[in-house]
């Protein structure tokens, strides 16, 4: 032994700590890896060691290198073994490398239970608040199970630090744990009225964390909010809850009624900008929840407006950036506010932040209309050329195109104009976005009918100057676009002005360098353009024009059959083998263009992307159902139900066969039409026939068809969006001349014929016309489509779990294994009485309306007291400058008598149930400790049931599984109770302060009054004092910090100093307390006896077997020995027991012999020996306090006799 | 919430790595690197939040960030927290481990430029606090030279302590405590605790890191004294 201490300390010289490693690391720069490859080397050698402080000061070294990037996954046991050292240097610092490394995965975080359970009782603050810090960090859902319960016993802990603890990890455990919210509920409201103002932020935190993801079930909450609001003076209390309302008002307008007035008033007073900020974000959301329209309003936006400029105009670059922020959340509902200030919005696009250009530029999206779009844009494309940053380009490039195409390109009048915009937008270098551009191209070429003829001459030269695209090293996204150029030109082959060039652009040997999808479409292109290059020949009659498109094409296609890309080599082979059979027919002089095209036939339809999904699926078809019994698992694969994708395949003509001939191929089309006049989805050219493309002769000039070839070094021939906007201006500018004559026109005739309805000649959006024919075809949706919109909601979100009903009064079977009196608290908790707003808040508002239109002319008095019937009260009737109290029910005289009776029958039940409790429960419990008795075998781990009565109960598995049930009890005793309170108390010892002992009394008020001014007093003994505020004497109550609405329940905590602790002793005291209720207020008295039991002295202390094993050796303690008979109860039971009513924890246990240990609050051990007999149970002690000891033994007889 | 706490200097070295979301180490030092890169091209006069994008947890987050001489303070919250209040928190952290250290002179420096640029050390930094109470001296020694006396002291300080504070402020990326006075309380509540047990680095460690300063050669690490294991007998013996 003492060689290896010798041998720990000699090695603890050379060890390195922290300081050295850092130093070490700076000085080796040059090998940095090796030297630390070395120094965990080094570090594997110490935690072999059993010296605690070697150990520890590894793992600190861990920690750091862990910050560097290493994985100290490895070392996870040697952490837990620091995590358990008793010293808090090393607990604490074992807790930080845990809280750094352990993880969901970490295997043998499962040890960890027993541990973490250890610290978080342990009797100094600190070991349990670094338990509660590493465990926020690393909890796990086993974790959160097994230690919910404990967890929750120190939200009501004595020391603040440790409360405001407590109540933030129970959002980890929640999420993690999700059945734990209910029935903690109660408690963490409670603590929103925490005298701390931590405790209370960190319960304000929690819930508005909760609420933020699931606001319906916190809308309850909202009046208790309110009054926090109102009277709250800590900042960061205000901004969560001043969030949490944001989140709130959407789902109950009037609550945003109510707050608009002190949000406006905090605003105008706060001085703090975090503040005022989330005011105005509220505000916001508020304004939006409403109707709007409403005067007072418009007043409220201008305000927020009106600060948000302010906060754009200042020269602090973050409150510019948070004002344009909550300016684009009023864009969405009130543009026209924010549209007056586009000066202020274009200037700060050319701020030097790109955070703010960021915000500028979500802003402008809500900011465009058909007169400023083309400005707007050519405004950012100036940005484009400047920005430096792909990053910044690329975002400007996707808003771009965002603002372009917003609800259905609705802004856009020229469609020419933003082709040449995508063109010039695929100038750009190493951009991502090459799939949103070419998602752009096809998207407006197929749907813009009008504008086809020109997108395919863009894309054609596109084709042609596609080495410019691709031809970069480094295969940027861009060449994406030549995807959409080939499918353009190929699809609407007949607008191309030069078929046959185009043709050779796309089969030019460069092609093979694109990526395989893009040669695919490629390929696939070739060919209708080459059908319809054969129909041109054919048709002029130049068969050897068209047998040299053939010979290109045998030329050609080959360098695509031999692509590594499976596709391109399919369709190739394919196509080649179709092109040589075209070919011999040629040869044989047989016209081949109409059936060659036939192939090609038909028009495509744009899709909605949802279509295939919203397919309703036809009566009577199950589509789980095998259609035939499946013989083999490979043959399943073939027997996919046709039926569903028939439609589908119609409306894809492209895989018509061949044979349809051209009658087949008219009647359908006919048929389509008929189709499409009777769809209503399918929308038709545009009512103004006057602005047909053709008409307006301004576009004509552009010239945009000549392809300069000789140029390659630029893009070729592509038009500057540039031009477009002169035209457009000198467009506009004609048709509105043209308008206003024929205005001027009918004004005459109106005038003639006296009608006077005309609108007034400003030129409004509306007004300007399109230069195009837009005839914008909506997406396709198969009839009868579902209208569901439930596909956005993502199935796998953790916070959903948390969406849990919290105003339904508690389950049995919900219930955590906690100590009974709080679940009398929640099923009694005034809570009841507030309504389910979701449910009620429908009907009072249509009701409201009623009364609106009914009796707006009447007296609005009588409006109000009507609306007061309504159990959201608090919402409808107060008003806003005065926020009333709570609703507290007040029942009238008749009520009351009842009430009285009310209650007394409910005591009654109270102890009925008192007695029932003990029948019911035990079934659940027993299930619950099967089910995890065969969790733990699966796990062979070390894992307790949840439950404090089992708290030490570690050792107890070892033995078998003895499934008998356990009588659930609690710790809390009856002190006295009366007609109108009963009291209920547990003494706890604590180790924190030396020989104190605190006593949590339940206060339940049984009665229909509310219990005031209750006070406590306690005559003290010469042995045991109670702890009063100072300054206050002896005679003096201590009040109680609270009151009690009727039939509420809530704990008060005292703390007694005790001399000795090893005899037994009793207080007398008296509760005196005013009982207030409509007939007026009486004083009431009870009396009651606080009995200090020597047990109660006791601490639950967790000793491992070789430090019991030592204790007992060291001889200095005393014994003592009790026996008592006729005892039927199992041993398992029987230990629970004496752990639980006495403080112990099993050591160790064998068959039916077991060791037990605690120690008091002055630090006496306590060991026992407890073994069973036939009938009988000895109990041997040792004590280091022979009296102590006897008293306990006593104590312990009283209680085994019941057994 | 806060989904994580970053501390690193103007070369990107990491000060303080905290996530509350689990990350493989690879990927935290590549969400390390990345926010250098993003945070490092941009001036000090412009706003202190960034969008992270992909970096972690997409578009809800923000990064909010400052920036003290040498070192970068880098939050990373979602739209749960209130960016202003974050920045705040960010000087409550900064001036807390300035209370915490304030036997460590360079910190007042930070607060005190004026004075520092009269000392023509103008490379003095927080980075030299933090990187000392990670264990190592500054890489600035002029600052050092000229407190000298007093920076000695440092050596009681070490890195988990920052990770200490931080833990008195935000727990489990929820912000737990704005009061610097009570974070400073805790903070030196638990010191004492640690001191009357000897803390870590007791005085024999301490006369031994002197001694491995003259740079021995290699020690034998493993003086094999053989399995002095001895068995404590697992049954209690009663009676």
């Amino acid at each position: 032994m003492a060689l290896k201490m010798v041998k720990g300390s000699i090695d603890r010289m050379f060890d390195k700590n922290l300081q050295d490693l850092v130093r070490g690391i700076r000085n080796h720069k040059e090998d940095e890896a090796k030297y630390i490859s070395q120094c965990i080397d080094e570090i594997k050698q110490e935690l072999k060691q059993d010296n605690i402080a070697v150990k520890a000061n590894a793992v600190c070294k861990l920690t750091y290198l862990q910050m560097l990037g290493y994985d100290i996954s490895w070392a996870a046991f040697n952490i837990i073994e620091v995590m358990s050292a008793s010293k808090f240097t090393f607990k604490r610092i074992g807790y930080l490398a845990a809280s750094q490394s352990f993880h969901e995965g970490t295997d043998v975080i499962m040890l960890t239970t027993n541990q973490i359970r250890k610290d978080l009782s342990s009797p100094s603050q600190y070991d349990t608040g670094v338990a509660l810090t590493g465990l926020s960090c690393f909890v796990t859902p086993d974790l959160a199970r097994d230690l919910a319960n404990d967890i929750m016993t120190l939200m009501s802990h004595t020391k603040p630090y440790i409360r405001k603890k407590a109540v933030l990890i129970m959002y980890k455990v929640f999420l993690k744990y999700p059945e734990s919210l209910r029935p903690a509920f109660p408690r963490l409201k409670e603590k929103l009225e925490d005298p701390d103002p931590g405790v209370q932020s960190a319960a304000v935190n929690v819930i508005c964390e909760l609420a933020r993801r699931n606001p319906k079930n916190y809308l309850s909450l909202a009046p208790l909010f309110f009054k926090l609001m109102t009277s709250s003076t800590n900042n960061w209390v205000l901004i969560k809850i001043i969030k949490l309302f944001g989140a709130l008002t959407p789902l109950e307008p009037r609550l945003g009624k109510k707050l608009i007035e002190p949000l406006t008033n905090l605003i105008h007073s706060t001085s703090a900008m975090s503040l005022l900020y989330e005011c105005v974000n509220t505000v916001i959301a508020v304004l939006i929840s409403l109707s709007s329209g409403m005067p007072n309003h418009s007043a409220s936006i201008q305000l927020c407006v009106q600060k948000l400029r302010i906060l754009i105009e200042d020269s602090d670059q973050n409150l510019k950036y948070l004002g344009l922020l909550a300016m684009s959340k009023i864009l969405k509902t009130h543009p026209k506010s924010v549209q007056s200030h586009k000066d202020l919005i274009l200037q700060c696009l050319d701020d030097k932040d790109e955070s703010i250009r960021l915000r500028a530029l979500d802003l402008l999206y809500g900011m465009v209309s058909k007169k400023n779009l083309m400005e707007i844009v050519k405004k950012l494309m100036t940005h484009v050329d400047k920005a430096e940053g792909t990053t910044y380009r690329d975002e400007l490039l996707t808003k771009i195109i965002d603002i372009c195409s917003q609800s259905n390109y609705q802004y856009i009048t020229n469609f020419e104009w933003y082709i040449s915009i995508l063109v010039e937008l695929t100038r750009l270098e190493g951009t991502r976005h090459g799939h949103l551009i070419a998602a752009q191209m096809l998207d407006v070429a197929i749907r813009v009918k009008a504008i086809r003829k020109f997108a395919v001459s863009q894309m054609s030269a596109l084709l042609d100057s596609a080495h410019l695209l691709a031809s970069s090293t480094q295969r940027n996204g861009i060449c994406e676009v030549l995807y959409a150029a080939a499918w353009i030109c190929g699809e609407f082959s007949e607008h191309l002005q030069e078929p046959h060039h185009t043709l050779e652009a796309m089969l030019r040997p460069r092609v093979t360098t694109l990526p395989g999808h893009i040669q695919a479409v490629y390929v696939q292109n070739v060919v209708k353009l080459y059908a319809s290059i054969l129909q041109q020949k054919e048709q002029a009659g130049e068969a050897e024009g068209a047998q040299a498109v053939t010979q290109l094409m045998v030329d050609r296609l080959p360098q695509f059959v031999q692509s590594a890309d499976l596709e391109v080599q399919e369709r190739a082979s394919c196509i080649l083998q179709l092109v040589k059979h075209i070919q011999k027919l040629q040869a044989k002089d047989v016209p081949v263009a109409e059936e060659v095209s036939a192939l090609f036939a038909g028009e495509l339809n744009p899709v909605a992307p949802k279509a295939q999904k919203k397919v309703p699926v036809p009566e009577g078809l199950d589509l789980d159902a095998w259609i035939n019994e499946p013989l083999s698992d490979s043959e399943s694969e073939d027997e996919r139900p046709r039926a569903v994708f028939h439609e589908e395949e119609q409306r894809r003509p492209k895989h018509r066969p061949s044979e349809a001939d051209e009658e087949e191929l008219a009647r359908r089309r006919e048929a389509r039409k008929q189709e499409q006049a009777n769809n209503p989805f399918y929308i038709k050219s545009s009512p103004s026939p006057q602005k047909r493309y053709q008409d307006t002769p301004g576009v004509e000039h552009i010239p945009v068809v000549q392809i300069d070839l000789s140029v390659p070094l630029k893009v070729p021939g592509l038009p500057m969006s540039d031009q477009y906007v002169k035209l457009e201006e000198e467009r506009r500018h004609r048709q509105k001349l043209e308008k206003d004559k024929r205005r001027k026109k009918r004004k005459e005739k109106e005038k003639k014929g006296k009608r006077r309805h005309s609108s007034l000649p400003t030129e409004s959006d509306e007004d300007i016309a399109p230069a195009q024919q837009v005839d914008i075809v909506t997406e396709e949706m198969p009839e009868n489509a579902l209208p569901s919109d439930e596909d956005d909601k993502d199935p796998n979100d953790p916070y959903r779990a948390l969406d849990i009903d919290l105003d339904k009064p508690l389950a049995d079977s919900e219930k955590l294994p906690i100590q009974k009196h709080r679940n009398t608290e929640t099923s009694k908790s005034p809570e009841k009485d507030v309504p389910m707003v979701e449910k009620k808040s429908k009907k009072p508002k249509k009701k409201e309306k009623k009364h609106k239109e009914k009796e707006r002319d009447k007296e609005k008095k009588k409006e109000k007291e009507k609306k007061a019937e309504d159990l959201d009260f608090w919402l409808s009737t107060t008003p806003p400058p005065a926020p009333a109290p709570a609703p507290a029910p007040v029942p009238s005289t008749d009520e009351c008598e009842d009430a009285k009776t009310e209650a007394q029958g409910e005591e009654d039940d109270a102890e009925g149930q008192d007695q029932d409790k003990k029948s019911p429960k035990p079934k659940k419990k027993k299930h619950r400790k099967e089910k995890e008795e065969r969790t733990k075998g699966k796990k062979k781990s070390k894992k307790q049931p949840p439950g404090s009565e089992e708290a030490a109960g570690e050792p107890v598995q070892n033995g078998a599984p003895e499934e008998e049930q356990l009588p659930p009890e609690s710790s809390y005793s009856l002190l006295a109770e009366n007609s109108y309170v009963k009291m209920t108390c547990d003494i706890r010892g604590s180790l924190q302060e030396d020989s104190q002992v605190t006593v949590a009394i339940v206060l339940e008020n049984r009665s229909s009054s509310i219990l005031k001014g209750m006070e406590l007093s306690v005559l003290d003994s010469l042995n045991a004092r109670m702890a009063r505020p100072q300054g206050s004497s002896v005679h003096d109550g201590v009040p109680v910090p609270f009151q009690l609405p009727p039939g509420v329940s809530n704990e008060a905590q005292y703390v007694f100093t005790i001399q000795s602790i090893v005899m037994a002793q009793k207080l007398k005291g008296t509760l005196s307390f005013i009982a207030k209720n409509d007939e007026g207020a009486t004083h009431e008295k009870l009396d009651f006896r606080l009995h200090f039991s020597c047990s109660s002295y006791l601490i639950t202390t967790p000793c491992y077997s070789d430090a019991f094993a030592k204790l007992l050796e060291s001889g200095d303690l005393s014994m003592s020995s009790i026996k008592v008979d006729g005892i039927r109860m199992s041993f398992q039971n029987l230990l629970a027991k004496i752990c639980f009513h006495h403080h112990f924890s099993v050591v160790e246990r064998v068959d039916s012999c077991a060791s037990m240990y605690s120690r008091s609050i002055q630090g006496h051990h306590v060991c026992l020996l407890v073994k069973k007999g036939e009938n009988s149970v000895s109990v041997d002690g040792k004590c280091s306090d022979s009296t102590l000891l006897s008293n306990l033994l006593e104590e312990m007889k009283a209680t085994l006799a019941k057994c | 919430m806060i989904q994580a706490i970053l501390v690193f200097n103007n070369h990107g070295k990491p000060r303080l790595v905290r996530f509350y979301q689990r990350f493989p180490e690879e990927i935290q030092q590549q969400i390390v690197r990345e926010t250098f890169h993003l945070v490092l091209k941009r001036d000090d006069n412009i706003c202190n939040f960034l969008e992270g994008g992909s970096l972690i947890g997409g578009s809800d987050y923000k990064l909010i960030y400052r920036h003290y001489a040498t070192l970068y303070f880098v939050f990373c919250v979602d739209s749960s927290e209130s960016e202003l209040g974050i920045l705040d928190l960010i000087q409550v952290f900064v001036e807390t481990l300035d209370k915490c250290f304030e036997n460590v002179c360079e910190l007042d420096l930070i607060f005190h430029m004026d004075k520092l640029l009269l000392l023509n050390s103008p490379l003095s930094s927080l980075e030299t606090v933090v990187s000392s109470l990670h264990g190592g001296e500054g890489s600035v020694t002029r600052v050092k030279d000229l407190y000298c006396c007093r920076s000695q002291r440092t050596e009681s300080c070490t890195g988990k302590e920052v990770h200490y504070i931080l833990q008195e402020v935000v727990m489990g990326g929820m912000v737990l405590e704005t009061n610097m006075n009570e974070i400073v309380a805790q903070i030196e509540a638990q010191n004492r605790l640690e001191k009357s047990e000897g803390g870590l680095s007791a005085a024999p460690a301490r006369a031994v890191s002197a001694v491995k300063n003259i740079n021995l050669p290699e020690i034998p690490r493993n003086i094999n004294i053989g399995d002095l294991n001895i068995k404590v007998p697992n049954l209690s013996q009663f009676v």
